[in-house]
């Protein structure tokens, strides 16, 4: 949306090697996300996508390879990923809003129990994000009484009220039904209008081509094209790439 | 229809009004013991603490797999051998927590695995503390998934008391079977034993429903 090529890199993914016992799923994989730049992985299932975006916010540990974020090496083993998460909010396909939690308290529990923040003050936060994703009055419901793409919502609120400088997206749109795509993708789209910086896992290819700076293709655990959303979509350089749009084709 | 003598059973009824308090304080001594073990026992196996862990797997196996009345005679006939001699009390609540404890920790352990490895990456991913996350995330959603086992487990305990008049414990049991021997009033005996442990399950039975219910509407709907 923006041309950020010339902003500073917030992380710098290199050479990120993975494996799964004895399973390779990252392969060498190289990536800087620049600060308010919108990548959006594509790739087909099983190409590690969700491996990699586990691994920027230390769900998972990576055997070789660094990530640097703010100066720090987080590939490192003994990397304190508490403060790093909050800089880095992820959201999942299946919400896991915390269901014994009104979604008062499910927005809360990170500003207050994490950052210790006054209740009030993130509280006022809180509302203005809901309301910012057309949830105003849904403070005190609980999570099963709300739609898929309602706690999706949430979900992505919950992130941000961490106030992160990176988001980083899996598929947060796969379990939902269609009608409620849209209301989800609204939602990350007025992020990427806002400046926020985002890595996107999708197989929503309207929206990647819509929100990206950059298309980066995975394949079989490695990065095999990286490019712009209108010439990956209409010419894409390499024939992996080809074969795998040629499936969202009717 | 066999006559009742409604005398003898006021006469009694005090006696069974003693030996009711008695196996409650010992009922519900044995259910708090018993979580007071469960509740540790299952996060140490939880969290695979190292060598506890095979302790506490032992210690499950164990307590589960002897006959109470066979851990109440160690208690009571065995111990005084090593010079260690407790009032039938005593054993029987240690007994008592011994065989619960086991129960507890399973129960609560299965509630804890109830909760999904992608409930914990969310909290981990707002940044949250592995103990942050027992406390605030796993614990209230596994006490409430654990709720009809634990229940299970309070009022199996609450009946196991009945075996405890073996170590000369004066529970309802114990009493009842003293009045038989000495009056052959079977009949009125029975009745006050059944009264008894009526009045002592019946609404533990209650209160765990309505628990049931209104945490299954809080959390799950
Ligand atoms: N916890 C795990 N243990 C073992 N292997 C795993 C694990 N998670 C993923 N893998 C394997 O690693 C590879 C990459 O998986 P990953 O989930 O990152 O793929 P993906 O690109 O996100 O796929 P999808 O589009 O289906 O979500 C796959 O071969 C997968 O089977
Ligand atoms: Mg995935």
């Amino acid at each position: 949306m923006t041309t950020t090529a010339n902003a500073p890199v917030l992380i710098d993914a290199a050479c990120v090697t993975k494996f799964y016992d004895t399973r390779k799923a990252l392969d060498n994989v190289s990536l800087a996300i620049h600060a308010k730049e919108v990548v959006v992985i594509l790739g087909p299932s099983g190409c590690g996508k969700s491996t990699f975006l586990r691994c920027l916010n230390g769900l998972e540990t990576v055997q070789a390879g660094s990530i640097r974020f703010h100066g720090r090496d987080l590939a490192r083993p003994g990397t304190d990923w508490r403060p790093v998460r909050q800089r880095i909010g992820m959201v999942f396909q299946s919400y896991e809003l915390f269901p014994h939690l009104s979604v008062r308290d499910n927005l809360l529990l990170g500003p207050v129990h994490v950052q210790k923040r006054p209740r009030a003050e993130a509280l006022r936060q809180a509302e203005g994000l809901l309301e910012r994703v057309g949830l105003a009055d849904r403070l005190d419901s609980f999570p099963r009484q709300l739609s898929g793409g309602q706690k999706q919502r949430i979900a992505i609120v919950r992130a941000l009220s961490m106030n992160p400088e990176v988001m980083l997206f899996d598929e947060v749109t796969a379990a939902l039904d269609p009608e409620m795509v849209r209301e989800v993708l609204d939602v990350i789209l007025g992020l990427a209008r806002n400046g926020m910086t985002m890595v996107i896992v999708t197989h929503e290819m309207g929206f990647a081509r819509a929100v990206a700076d950059r298309i980066v293709f995975m394949d079989e655990g490695r990065i095999c094209e990286t490019n712009t959303p209108v010439k990956f979509f209409t010419a894409p350089d390499t024939d992996r790439a080809k074969r795998f749009l040629s499936r969202f084709l009717y | 229809m066999p006559d009742i003598d409604f005398e003898f059973i006021v006469i009694h009824l005090p006696h069974y009004g003693r030996a009711l308090l008695l196996t409650l304080a010992l009922g519900l001594g044995a259910i708090l013991g018993s979580l007071l073990v469960g509740l540790p026992g299952s996060l140490i196996l939880h969290f695979r603490a190292p060598v506890l862990r095979r302790v506490v797997a032992a210690y499950v196996e164990f307590s589960r797999n002897t006959p109470l009345l066979a851990q109440l005679f160690f208690l009571y006939f065995g111990l005084p051998a090593v010079g260690i001699k407790w009032s039938g009390f005593t054993c029987a609540l240690t007994g008592l927590t011994f065989l619960g404890g086991g129960y507890m920790i399973e129960a609560l352990r299965a509630g804890i695995e109830a909760v999904g490895r992608p409930q914990i990456e969310s909290a981990l991913s707002i940044g949250l503390s592995r103990p942050q996350i027992a406390r605030l995330v796993v614990l209230p959603q596994a006490l409430a998934s654990a709720v009809p086992a634990l229940a299970a487990n309070c009022i199996f305990l609450l009946k196991e008391t009945s075996v405890v008049g073996i170590i000369a414990v004066a529970d309802l049991m114990h009493l009842t079977q003293g009045l038989i021997g000495l009056y052959y009033k079977t009949t009125e005996s029975l009745l006050l034993l059944v009264a008894g442990y009526v009045i002592l399950i019946v609404p533990v039975s209650l209160l765990f429903s309505r628990l049931e219910k209104a945490v299954r509407r809080a959390e799950f709907g």
